[in-house]
């Protein structure tokens, strides 16, 4: 049996779902960060599966600017989030509910 | 031989997310952040099955490496132990399973049906010569806004770090 385009869509849209089952369910924000990333790394599979089945070097080329992207993202997140964190003692979005500081 | 290879790399990924995101036995970050860690080393082996090979190992430095060393460091500074003892609602458990179970049965039932598969053979060698001579060339702007825009992240971290935000 070979494995064709739709299997590895397969696996890219639970991935996704998973990701975003994360994204509702949990209140760490650290961990729904984490999901984030899944998230973002599914549409990174379709891609490249999407890439080598019709024979085209672009999806590969814009999996490279998503991971690099990502990457100023989690960065600049992540510093939101000390920064957060260092007013209100604590990560957790139901103590993060209003927004006034 | 890649049929097996794919179905346990694809196993591995979605078991490794479901235990980033709902794992029985502990509620930790730090334990969320190493299945993190695998199901991104199963993600490169889907992409090396797909022979997307530089973007395999550029997922393992910058995903593995650099990105959740970062993770950590800030689960490290920042001291969660007391927030994990919450409890999760049943209520807020179903209804997230209904609707995200809703979304990937769409989602699921709309690649099935759309045929987008059907008939394509894999046939892209995507080598890394290939695909640097993309980026330097069709892809040469994007390219150098993607270093400005590292630059104004890098930026940006460093003055929401400072001690008094103004």
């Amino acid at each position: 049996m070979t494995i064709g385009l739709e299997h590895y869509l397969f696996v890219s849209a639970l991935l996704f779902c998973v990701g975003l089952f994360g994204v509702v369910l949990r209140h760490n924000l650290l961990v729904i960060y984490m999901s984030l990333e899944l998230m973002l790394n599914a549409a990174n599979l379709a891609l490249v599966a999407f890439s080598r089945f019709n024979n085209n070097l672009d999806g590969q080329v814009m999996v490279f600017f998503i991971i690099t992207v990502a990457a100023a993202e989690v960065a600049v997140g992540l510093a939101l989030i000390v920064a957060l964190y260092r007013k209100r003692q604590s990560a957790h979005v139901e103590d993060l509910a209003s927004m006034k500081l | 031989m890649e049929a097996y290879l794919f179905y346990i790399f694809a196993a591995l990924t979605l078991v490794c997310a479901l235990l980033v995101v709902a794992n029985p036995f502990s509620r930790s970050p730090v334990t969320s952040a190493m299945f993190l860690v695998l199901t991104i080393g199963s993600l490169a082996g889907l992409f090396v099955l797909l022979h997307a090979f530089f973007l395999a190992a550029v997922q393992i430095l910058v995903y593995a490496g650099a990105v959740m060393v970062l993770f950590l460091f800030v689960i490290m500074l920042l001291n969660l132990k007391e927030e994990e003892r919450r409890k999760l609602r049943t209520a807020a458990v179903a209804l997230a399973l209904v609707a995200v179970g809703a979304i990937a049965a769409m989602i699921l039932k709309t690649v099935e049906k759309s045929g987008v598969g059907f008939g394509l053979k894999p046939k892209l060698e995507g080598g890394t010569a290939d695909l640097g001579k993309l980026l330097f060339t069709q892809y040469l702007l994007p390219f150098e806004v993607v270093s400005v825009l590292l630059l104004v992240a890098m930026v940006g971290v460093v003055l929401l770090s400072k001690k008094d935000l103004k």
